[in-house]
């Protein structure tokens, strides 16, 4: 492999995990989003890159989507929600910042160990994309459990999800990547933005997960 | 895809999906309740046709063998029952005013779609268009568990939608795992993920690659299946959602996920070197086991109790699997056919308690079965069965797992004995003061359909006295080939 080609894609992967580190100490809903954005037109290039290296057309698909759908559609409609909402104060994290960061270290640190370990006669770009769209993987699960807001939940999972996005990308010619992704933003759309959160809303008047702890069938 | 002109196995998947998109456009509820029953009893004759049928040969994305069959025809039949149920338990439902009518629309042709996911989860012989599958099976129950839009509803769906989430992805990583250990022997493209290539040449794929994958092909279906440290959605998602949803999840969500845990497994021990799949499901499901059957006691919550049941049941079944071997496989496989059967009968005799006492609180319903005899002797017989007592067909299953780990690893029955003594003794405990004693509640008369739940139990019940000989013969069979 063509040295340049391969270290646009090991840059492009590697900023992915570094936003996802990014994510992880905003306080701010509408910054996190951002963030999300500019996770989400990283993953775009990653993969159009990757479309272009492996001569696989398809993949374009996938890049447009990405690009089109997760960096332009879902967050301006999350930005209109929250103001909607009027919920664009600070977001309630469950753990502080700090561990966070420790822990998020320590799960990187995992995914490189584990990935590259068992991988050492994959194909160097491939075995790299994996260990880096592990992290992202893991970051993303991260931001989920460490916030209590569901807008926020939902935002770790799209970037959870854009991790899967580079694996399968990554792995050469792995078919139904484009079904996979399309797959993943009908869920995103329909699911959770569609359904839960104005029902959500519509019950609880916040999104704030919290408020749907307060009562459990079992509870005396 | 030439093989597959019209048979059965087209007809499994086209018949739901045919009888969703209809559903979906018919505004009259009572017809979209029949439509459905007999949309269901459609998809269950095809299945049973795929015993006399011949069978397609394995393509690039369907494929039927010995073990699948199992899965579908269970499948389809404990639909079809549930299907019945669901038309008696949701006409109330209407009545009382939790549902309305385009809620109804919905929800029956969500139901289809979630048949249509899980068959063709069962069918499906790319690990991709599986997982696809059992993503859609998950997302339609999501929201048909949400459909009630209470507070306790949406936090039980949106934890569903969350940890289901999840799993799905973790899922997703180890089948791009598989694609990435099967890429250098296979080759590129999609005969890379389909299973019965996978399965010809897994010794040579990677070993490490191939156990790393595993571990989050368990974890991530693990999640669906409800094993312990995963199973945090499970209780609420069967609490909350309307009680043909129960049924289904409990009888049927989790087997799909159970059997795409069992394909990769086999994909497994065809590698050598890989790590043994064995001990992972066996420390899992003991786990699951012990920790729900301690749970049991705490439940006040009648359909919560019997949610807890399943995660100890599925806890069992996965460690029968984990196991191996034909008689521990014989004894996982039909232990959990007798738990389907079982499990969802309960839930229809529960479905219909809590409609007529108006509560599911376990305190607050007594004396069933002087109050609705049908009912209360119904409950009575299911959680005997469930609890593993004879002679009941789980006694049976229950009874040859035990066995075969005490012939082969003395010390791992211990936990497993202790682990279902203490689920008896919850479930009896609960059942007494539910079943017996002064009737307590609402006295209003059932208008119940009686039969899916009785033929359930009568099926559990002459399963325990005898089994007859092909049945055994075929399911012998299947544990061979689960190895």
């Amino acid at each position: 492999m063509n040295g340049l080609t391969f270290d646009i894609a090991h840059v492009l992967a590697g900023s992915l995990v570094l936003i996802s580190f990014m994510m992880l100490y905003q306080d701010r809903l509408f910054a996190l989003i951002n963030v999300f954005a500019l996770h989400a037109v990283v993953l775009a290039l990653s993969v159009a890159w990757q479309a272009y290296i492996q001569d696989a057309h398809h993949l374009y698909i996938t890049a447009a989507i990405a690009l089109v759908f997760k960096a332009i559609v879902i967050p301006v409609g999350l930005h209109r929600i929250i103001q909607r909402l009027g919920i664009h104060r600070d977001i309630e994290t469950a753990v502080g910042i700090g561990p966070t960061m420790l822990a998020g270290i320590g799960l990187v640190t995992l995914s490189m160990v584990l990935m590259l370990r068992v991988t050492p006669e994959a194909d160097p770009l491939a075995r790299e994309d994996l260990a880096f769209a592990l992290s992202i993987i893991l970051l993303g699960l991260l931001v989920m459990v460490t916030r209590r807001n569901a807008v926020s939940q939902v935002v770790g999972f799209m970037s959870l999800e854009n991790g899967l996005v580079l694996a399968a990308t990554g792995a050469k010619g792995m078919p139904l990547v484009v079904e996979i992704s399309v797959a993943f933003s009908i869920l995103i759309a329909f699911i959770v933005i569609g359904v839960f959160l104005f029902r959500i809303r519509e019950r609880f008047d916040s999104v704030d997960i919290g408020a749907l702890d307060d009562y459990r069938g079992e509870r005396r | 895809m030439s093989g597959f002109s019209f048979d059965a196995v087209t007809a499994i998947l086209f018949i739901p999906a045919g009888a969703a998109a209809i559903l979906a456009a018919m505004p009259n509820y009572k017809m979209t309740a029949l439509v459905n029953v007999i949309a269901s009893l459609f998809t269950l004759l095809a299945a049973l046709s795929l015993f006399v049928t011949d069978r397609p040969a394995p393509g690039q994305y369907l494929l039927v063998d010995d073990l699948n069959i199992v899965f579908i025809v269970l499948n389809t039949f404990v639909g079809f029952t549930t299907s019945v149920f669901s038309a008696s338990y949701i006409a109330h439902e209407l009545e009382t005013g939790r549902l309305t009518a385009p809620n109804l629309r919905f929800y029956h042709a969500m139901y289809q779609i979630m048949m249509f996911g899980m068959n063709l989860a069962f069918v499906s012989n790319n690990i991709g268009l599986m997982w696809v599958a059992v993503e859609l099976a998950t997302l339609t129950t999501v929201l048909m568990v949400g459909i009630y839009r209470t507070h306790e509803a949406l936090e039980a769906a949106w934890k569903y939608f969350i940890l289901g989430s999840v799993g799905i992805a973790l899922a997703l990583f180890g089948t791009i795992l598989v694609y990435m250990a099967a890429q250098p022997i296979v080759g590129e493209g999609t005969n890379a993920m389909v299973w019965s290539v996978l399965i010809e040449k897994a010794a040579r794929f990677d070993p490490a690659l191939l156990s790393v994958a595993f571990i989050f092909l368990l974890l991530g279906y693990g999640t669906k299946v409800g094993l312990a440290p995963l199973h945090a959605w499970l209780p609420d998602a069967h609490a909350e959602g309307p009680t043909p949803i129960s049924a289904v999840l409990s009888g049927l969500l989790l087997n799909v996920a159970l059997y795409a845990v069992l394909r990769f497994k086999l994909l497994l021990a065809a590698s050598p070197q890989a790590i043994g799949p064995g001990p992972l499901m066996v420390t899992m499901g003991l786990t699951s086991l012990i920790f729900a059957a301690f749970m049991l006691y705490r439940r006040r919550d009648i359909k919560r109790l019997f949610a807890y049941s399943s995660i100890e049941h599925m806890g069992i079944i996965v460690f029968a699997f984990g196991m191996g071997g034909p008689l521990a496989n014989f004894a996982g496989l039909l232990h959990m056919v007798m738990h389907s059967l079982t499990k969802s009968a309960i839930f229809f005799a529960v479905g219909h308690i809590a409609q007529v006492k108006g509560t599911q609180k376990i305190s607050e319903i007594r004396g069933l079965t002087e109050s609705h005899p049908g009912l209360g002797w119904a409950l009575v017989i299911g959680v005997v069965a469930i609890a593993g007592l004879p002679p009941l067909g789980i006694f049976m299953s229950e009874f040859l797992v035990v066995s075969s780990t005490f012939a082969r690893h003395p010390w791992l029955a211990i936990p497993l004995v202790f682990g279902l003594l203490i689920a008896i003794g919850a479930l009896l405990l609960r059942l007494t003061g539910v079943a017996f004693g002064e009737p307590r509640g609402g006295m209003a008369p059932v208008e119940a359909s009686y039969v899916p739940m009785y033929s359930h139990l009568a099926l559990v019940f002459a399963a325990g006295i005898y089994l007859p000989a092909p049945l055994v013969a075929w399911f012998q069979h299947v544990a061979g080939i689960l190895g």
